[in-house]
């Protein structure tokens, strides 16, 4: 009733506020997105180039960060652990979680029960993980004990306290947080599949293996990019999980990047380490991010044309 | 008189109490510190008390969080925000990193009047001087070559404290033979630097410790000494149980109080378990020495870094920080908290047998001139020289890694984070 009495004026008015309200919507969280992500990002780089030990400080110091950091056996441990890690934590997170999905998706009986308990780990934190794991994984009172106690006496599953395999502890620990939610984003997007598509590939004769493997696996291609952008930085960025679950031991055995930047930065005075370090991650981040992402959506852009 | 008539009479009176409370505890300290459970909260409330007969009040700021990281950050913040505290627990070398930044303020004029320089330890006035003024005012001072051993096991097995390193491989092999694991350990990297601490002394002697660790000779490091060290904690990865990464130092010293375990090498904050498990020393547990490191003693302190405050804070600042060297208070926090005096006048009368025999040993040591900062606990070196020593050590203890590779590796760390 109002606006069909207004005048042309105030409509105006509406109108440049409907074509401007997002902007100003957003405009806050852009600039606060701005400074605090990306003018941090800047400030941590600079720092780098300094000689801040203790707290920051301006004095250039050219590289030479640079040259301790890969002086620094840790930080090869660290990148080491870090290509294990994320190799493993990314692939068989994927491929459970697609499995699960599949399976799940098979219109079975109970279905929501399940979906909602492969789930649910994704709802706990990490810190919760990483110990519920490191007790059932510790040798003296986890499965290996339990297994034992049955009279299995030679049963050993001592990885943790193993400095060469502790890291497929972590991989496992993570694997088991992330894997519901992989398969809840799978699951999603295979209820998304044109029911036709599958019909008439029935009507064909294809098998149901050939009709996953050629037509809905290689149609899950967005939901792959999903969940590879948020596993390969959940991988790059994981720190409370390991300090749960071995505190980067045994010895220096579990280190990963994140550890070694925040043990530098905070703990032992080498904010120019530590600052280094990190944007040695934010290259590793980027050089995986940009040429995927840029492909992607580059051939999103050519079909939405075509 | 109207409702609101009322209400405005109470809030009126309110105001003026609370006015004249303020008015009363002008004075006021702001501390920053972890000491949040058990014994230690307890001590650092005789503290609050004591200050409080005096008129000042205490402003607890703590911020939970055993090592003190939290805490750091949270300080870090309020300097860069230019609203320092009173005071803040400070461990080590910290402190002088704080004096270099002109956080501190400066005690010299208290420390003159109650003649600090005559009862704190040169060592220990070394932490907490800096540029020749005091910034820090000390609790105390924890030991780290210590032994603690389950005496039931050990007069079972026999045999006289050992006091060389040949003779402690022995006592661990009585140990093994009779079925109980001889050494339990943590497998942490500060515990395993804290056992390295007593190695190196046991090595090469304190002269040597001081070389390599507080001077960070890099030839000292390297040297067939250092791998000698690492011998020492190569033998000692051979009298622990298989299970041991990743273990608190706590669960540790239970296993030993439990009798699954001879012994453990830790700091004396070991004893407060013992103690609180209703143990006593010299029946139930004894305290040895690090084989071969008798007469030296590596320490470990709590201190109030004191902040530069403005003048008129100041008086308030001392008050706390003459209330930290009271020789009473410096008595009853220390049977509380386990470890011994930061002053060498208080007398040894309400300590048990251990802390009598830490009292004795720091005496000695410092007349001998062997009362050194503990690496472990940063009162050695920079904070990135003991984390450099850290990831060598645990890497060494956690791998095969030969002893003369370790050491190498060792002077190599150390030049790269100096």
């Amino acid at each position: 009733m109002a606006v069909a009495v207004t005048s042309a004026a105030p409509s105006r008015q509406i109108d440049w506020l409907g074509e401007h309200l997002p902007k100003i919507v957003l405009a806050p969280t852009f600039v606060i997105t701005l400074f605090f992500v990306y003018g941090f990002i800047l400030w941590t780089t600079f720092l780098s180039f300094t000689k801040s030990r203790f707290m920051p400080v301006l004095t250039w110091d050219g590289l030479r960060a640079y040259e301790r950091l890969w002086a620094n056996s840790n930080w090869w441990t660290a990148l080491e652990n870090l290509f294990i890690f994320s190799v493993l934590y990314i692939g068989l997170a994927t491929a459970i979680g697609l499995l699960l999905a599949i399976l799940l998706d098979q219109k079975i009986r109970g279905e929501g029960v399940l979906r909602t308990i492969y789930l649910y780990p994704m709802a706990l934190s990490f810190i919760v993980t990483g110990t519920a794991w490191k007790w059932l994984l510790n040798p003296g009172i986890g499965i290996e004990k339990i297994v034992r106690d049955w009279g299995f006496e030679s049963f050993t599953l001592d990885w943790i306290v193993q400095p060469d395999t502790a890291i497929y502890c972590i991989v496992i620990a993570a694997i088991w947080q992330s894997s519901g939610f992989v398969m809840a984003m799978f699951l999603a997007g295979l209820r998304g599949v044109d029911g036709e598509i599958i019909k008439a590939a029935q009507i064909d004769g294809a098998s149901t293996f050939k009709i996953y493997w050629r037509i809905i696996i290689p149609l899950m291609r967005p939901v792959f990019l999903s969940s590879f952008v948020i596993l390969s930085h959940l991988a790059i960025k994981s720190y409370d999980l390991i300090v749960a679950l071995t505190d980067g031991g045994p010895g220096t055995s579990t280190w990963l990047p994140a550890i070694f930047m925040y043990k530098m930065t905070f703990t032992r005075n080498e904010v120019a380490l530590g600052a280094a370090s990190a944007v040695m991650m934010l290259m590793t981040v980027a050089a995986i991010m940009v040429p995927y992402l840029y492909s992607e959506l580059r051939q999103a852009g050519k079909s939405g044309h075509g | 008189m109207s409702t609101k008539q009322f209400l405005l009479a109470g809030a009126a009176v309110i105001g003026l109490a609370l006015g004249g409370a303020q008015a009363r505890a002008a004075e006021e300290v702001e501390v920053i510190h972890w000491w949040t459970s058990g014994g230690e909260a307890a001590a650092l409330q005789v503290l609050r008390g004591n200050l409080e007969k005096e008129g000042v009040a205490w402003k607890d700021a703590a911020i939970a969080g055993g090592g003190g990281d939290q805490a750091r950050t949270v300080l870090q913040a309020r300097m860069a925000a230019g609203d320092p505290p009173t005071a803040m627990q400070m461990l080590g070398l910290v402190i002088q990193d704080w004096a270099e930044q002109g956080a501190l303020g400066d005690l010299t004029p208290l420390a003159e009047k109650d003649g600090w320089d005559n009862v704190i330890p040169p060592a220990l006035q070394a932490i907490d001087k800096y540029d020749g003024r005091y910034v820090a005012a000390p609790f105390n001072m924890h030991s780290t070559n210590w032994v603690w051993v389950n005496k039931a096991l050990f007069d079972k097995v026999g045999g006289p404290e050992p006091t060389t390193w040949e003779n402690f491989q022995a006592l661990a092999q009585k140990f093994k033979d009779a079925g109980v694991t001889p050494v339990a350990h943590g497998g942490q990297a500060w515990q395993e630097a804290t056992i390295f601490d007593g190695a190196v002394i046991s090595a090469g002697g304190p002269e040597f410790y001081k070389k390599a660790f507080i001077e960070l000779d890099e030839e000292a490091l390297a040297s067939d000494t250092m791998a000698q060290a690492f011998d020492q904690m190569r033998a000692i990865r051979g009298m622990v149980d298989p299970n041991f990464p990743g273990r608190d130092w706590n669960l540790a010293t239970a296993m030993v109080i439990n009798g699954q375990a001879g012994m453990q090498i830790m700091g004396d904050w070991a004893k407060g378990e013992w103690l609180n498990a209703g143990k006593t020393p010299g029946t139930d547990f004894l305290c040895f020495r690090y084989p071969g490191t008798q007469g030296a003693v590596t320490f470990n302190s709590d201190a109030f870094g004191m902040m530069e405050v403005s003048a008129e804070e100041q008086d308030a600042q001392f008050k706390l920080a003459a209330a930290i060297m009271d020789p009473a208070f410096q008595e009853s926090f220390n049977l509380k908290k386990g470890s011994i005096p930061a002053r060498n006048d208080v007398p040894d009368t309400n300590f048990d047998a251990c802390g009598k025999k830490a009292i004795a040993d720091a005496k000695e040591a410092t007349a001998n001139n062997a009362l050194m900062g503990s690496l472990a606990h940063g009162h050695a070196a920079p904070e990135a020289v003991k984390g450099a020593v850290y990831d060598v050590v645990t890497e060494f203890f956690n791998s095969d890694m030969s002893s003369t590779d370790a050491a190498k590796k060792l002077s190599e760390a150390v030049a790269n984070a100096k």
